[in-house]
């Protein structure tokens, strides 16, 4: 590759004369050589109009953040959108150009995404901890709610409209109000009464009838609706669709202590510097506030009885199954790319497209496919194969090991087959007959000659195969979902897990609740071992020279 | 197309030369069988000849292909046989019927043709546009000089090793959070969905079709400035026309990734009606897996069938690509 500058138009000054130094072509086809030609008009108005879209969209997006009052998003987003602006309308500065969509969301749904993880791994963020402390006392007093003693009676009619449904009371003195989930009281005019002086009937809105509000009473006893804006209020609820009592927090906030207190027992809940209100008896309530931990995360991970043990095996295990993976797939890839490279062996194309089927198949399905096969009680392999047989392939810890290899090799044999087939054909034919000259086996020809060689090209690609196997997600995942699940844990942990779906897991598993923070320090952790494993290895191949050149 | 030639016959010459030193010093005569051949042929002549010369290759094809494909068959036979269950699926082509299509498209709370619509478009939009992106990307890398291009091209390379799905968690925090602002971006939205994996667009590709880019002399940009075209030009008319190949490839990749994606998209997308169908299918057969079988088969043989008819035409460019990238290293 010539190492020629190329420049826009518009940045280097027209036929300053000298500055393509050494240029040997003659002086009235220096500069026209050296530079590109402005946008013909078709190419401005494409342009043109492609920025006010982008444009249109981040002032739509930019009012939004104004509505919701997110300032420093909003001041981001601002900074963003002028510096789009400017790069196209700007003279000159071509690369980013070309650069700046890639970039933009490169940066935003790849590498900040990365330091949000770090930063959520350094957090109790999970179920219960999802908020700030505010939104949790509020949360708090909106749900723990006993009803008011002696306090009177509303009627209440339940109505529906775009499929939510909403509650119009009638308060003793006949005042009519409506309401719905945490929309709170609002006097309304014009409802229409029934003989006892119950609103039923608002425009609009759809009154629900007797059936149906039996069809729906989960929801409808579900409906809170806060008597004002402030929680402390309390709320209307109603048991039946036809009354409704007033409810209030059965703890009292006491703002300038910051304390909650059970109205009934007295008992007091303090902030416990751990994310929640805690009795001193250590008991706390269940939702709390997001804080940071610090390590605390990481040290659980390698701390807490129930993971300490299971998080060592997953770690041990992804490297097993990634290296395993790799060598397997290479080696027979390797294996077949020397078998059927020969340019006069019949069938070759057929076994060929044949071979390379299971790279088509999504990898998702194979998953599911082969656990089909695999199935210990009804699967192919034991109940036709083996003739009735229980073994279990997918129950076993270590015949399920083994089984996610296969899997594995199946899906990555074809890939390699390829790759080293591509790089075989790439080795000059001459060193062939040269080492065949001097009288070397092929076994020979092949060790000392063609697997170096191989190596160097395919060296980057076997790293890139170990990075993907490490996080590869799927097989495991739809194969044997983790399992099956290490005795010595409550937790969701088993025998195949890999460290990513682990994270998957605690962050969205089903049962236990969600751990954002735990599951984000698991990742960091990933990150830190994938980003050694490539530094040390792109180290020692040539990879990298390709980036100088 | 020099330049990975080039560069691998310069890489030849330090090995070969040792390696032929050796072997003038190494007795011949080692034994040249490869692995998998029977020494209990090699006696009778003519066909023991032709076992060691090709023979077994064909009898490592045929094993190799029965692993490769018995899969296949047996879900597309278990797709067919409408007794529905893993159980029922384990005679292989006993019985070919339709019942498990019909029974798949007829299930509201299985909504497939939905799933199948999302993936094509989800796949589709991301791969398009991921192509795109990759593509200017590697325009501006190959054809100009500019600073942070070498730490540009090095950060891709790094970026690679680091797939989105790590970040899942934060992924999914954000989007809720967008969600908030802008609904329609946010969780539950296939555009939404779409952008966080344009996230990944450059990462991937761009590192390969750079490679690519570099393979096309600079000489045809050259004459065609001297001809009066703009940087666009060159770019769509004579760039990408020249590097089809790389671009079906990777259009093709990222499609094939993309609709078998499932972490990022099963947190993102929660409406059974948005799913794609790696999130579906997967929900559907997880929990009852043996009832279920039968249908999940079908399911899987008309989801995998766009897929595979792609890779199986466009296999020639795939093969080519996947290996120049490879020599490339």
């Amino acid at each position: 590759m010539t190492d020629t500058e190329l420049r826009p138009a518009d940045d280097s000054a027209p036929a300053a004369p000298g500055s393509p130094a050494g240029k040997p072509a003659g002086k009235q086809a220096v500069p026209r050589r050296r530079t590109f030609v402005p946008d013909t008009t078709k190419g401005t108005v494409a342009k043109i109009v492609l920025l006010g879209l982008v444009d249109a969209v981040a002032v739509y997006v930019l009012m939004m953040l104004f509505l919701s009052q997110s300032w420093g998003v909003l001041a981001v987003a601002a900074a963003v959108v002028l510096v789009i602006n400017w790069i196209y309308l700007r003279k000159g500065g071509l690369p980013a150009k070309y650069l700046a969509p890639g970039v933009l969301f490169l940066l935003v749904f790849q590498v900040f995404v990365v330091f949000f993880s770090g930063y959520i791994a350094f957090t109790n963020y999970g179920d219960g901890h999802n908020s700030t402390k505010d939104d949790a006392i509020a949360a708090i007093q909106l749900t723990a709610q006993k009803r008011v003693p002696d306090s009177p009676a509303y009627k209440a009619a339940v109505l529906s409209k775009d499929e939510s449904f909403y509650l119009l009371f009638t308060d003793p003195d006949g005042k009519i109000s409506l309401g719905s989930n945490g929309k709170p009281l609002e006097e309304v005019s014009g409802a229409g009464t029934d003989s006892t002086g119950k609103a039923n009937a608002l425009d609009g809105y759809r009154t629900l009838n007797f059936q149906e509000i039996v069809a729906n009473q989960q929801r409808i006893l579900a409906i809170t609706v806060p008597v004002s804006a402030n929680p402390a209020d309390g709320t209307l609820r109603t048991a039946d669709g036809s009354s409704a009592y007033q409810f209030k927090p059965a703890l009292k906030y006491d703002a300038g202590a910051g304390t909650f207190t059970d109205t009934d027992t007295g008992a007091v809940y303090r902030d416990n510097g751990k994310g929640a209100f805690a009795k001193d008896s250590g008991e706390t309530l269940s939702t709390g506030w997001k804080i940071d931990v610090g390590m605390e995360n990481f040290a659980r991970a390698f701390t807490d009885p129930s993971l300490r043990g299971p998080l060592l095996g997953v770690i041990l295990w992804t490297f097993t199954f990634a290296v395993a993976s790799v060598a397997l797939t290479f080696a027979l890839g390797l294996f077949l790319a020397i078998t059927f490279n020969r340019e006069d062996l019949r069938g070759k194309k057929v076994y060929r497209i044949l071979m390379i089927l299971p790279y088509a198949f999504p990898a998702f399905l194979s998953g599911l496919v082969w656990s089909g096969i695999l199935n210990p009680q009804f699967g192919w392999l034991n109940q036709t194969l083996l003739g009735g047989a229980t073994i279990g392939w997918l129950t076993d810890p270590v015949l399920a090991k083994i089984s996610v290899l296969v899997v594995n090799l199946w899906l990555g044999f074809p890939y390699m087959f390829l790759v080293c087939t591509g790089a075989l054909q790439s080795l000059p034919t001459e060193l062939d007959e040269a080492a065949r000259m001097d009288g070397a086996s092929p076994w020979r020809v092949f060790r000392s000659i063609k697997l170096p060689l191989l190596l160097v090209s395919i060296a980057p690609l076997l790293i890139s195969s170990f990075a993907f196997n490490f996080n590869n997600f799927n097989v495991i995942f739809m194969l044997t979902g983790g399992g099956p699940r290490f005795a010595d844990t409550d937790r969701d942990i088993g025998a195949t897990d890999i460290l990513i779906t682990l994270v998957y897991k605690v962050a969205f598993g089903q049962g236990t609740g969600r751990d954002y923070g735990l599951a984000s320090a698991l990742a960091i952790i990933i990150f830190i071992i994938v980003a050694t494993v490539s530094a040390i290895s792109f180290k020692q191949t040539k990879a990298l020279e390709e980036v100088n050149s | 197309m020099n330049g990975p030639a080039q560069r691998v016959v310069s890489i030849t010459d330090q090995p070969l030369a040792s390696a032929a030193g050796d072997n003038t010093r190494e007795k011949i005569g080692a034994d040249p069988a490869p692995a998998g051949e029977l020494p209990a042929l090699r006696r009778r002549k003519p066909f023991g000849a032709w076992f060691k010369d090709k023979g077994w290759r064909h009898v490592v094809g045929i094993v190799v292909t029965i692993f490769a494909i018995f899969p296949l068959l047996y879900v597309l036979s278990a797709a067919f046989n409408s007794t529905g269950t893993l159980v029922g699926s384990n005679a292989l082509f006993s019985r070919i019927d339709f019942g498990n299509f019909t029974e798949l498209m007829n299930n509201p709370s299985r909504p497939f043709a939905h799933w199948f619509v999302n993936t094509m478009v989800v796949g589709g939009v991301t791969s398009a546009a991921t192509v795109f992106l990759g593509a200017m990307a590697a325009y501006a890398f190959s054809r100009m000089r500019f600073t942070g291009r070498r730490i540009g091209l090095l950060s891709l390379l790094l970026l690679q090793m680091f797939p989105q799905l790590l970040a899942v968690v934060a992924i999914f925090l954000l989007l809720s959070g967008i969600s908030e602002v802008i609904p329609a971006l946010g969780l539950g939205s296939q555009l939404g969905l779409i952008m966080v994996y344009l996230g990944g667009a450059l990462g991937v590709n761009t590192y390969l079709m750079y490679g690519f880019f570099n393979t096309v002399p600079q000489s045809l940009d050259e004459a065609a400035k001297i001809d009066g075209a703009s940087h666009a030009q060159i770019f769509f008319g004579i760039i990408l026309r020249l590097v089809t190949p790389i671009l079906a490839v990777v259009g093709l990749l990222s499609f094939i990734a993309i609709s078998g994606e499932f972490v990022i998209a099963s947190v993102v997308l929660t409406d059974p009606d948005s799913q794609t169908l790696a999130v579906g299918l997967y929900s559907f057969v997880a929990q009852q897996r043996s009832e279920n079988w039968g249908v999940f088969a079908a399911g899987a043989v008309l989801s995998a069938v766009p897929v595979m008819a792609l890779f199986l035409y466009l296999q020639r460019y795939i093969v080519s690509g996947l290996t120049q990238g490879s020599v490339k290293g």
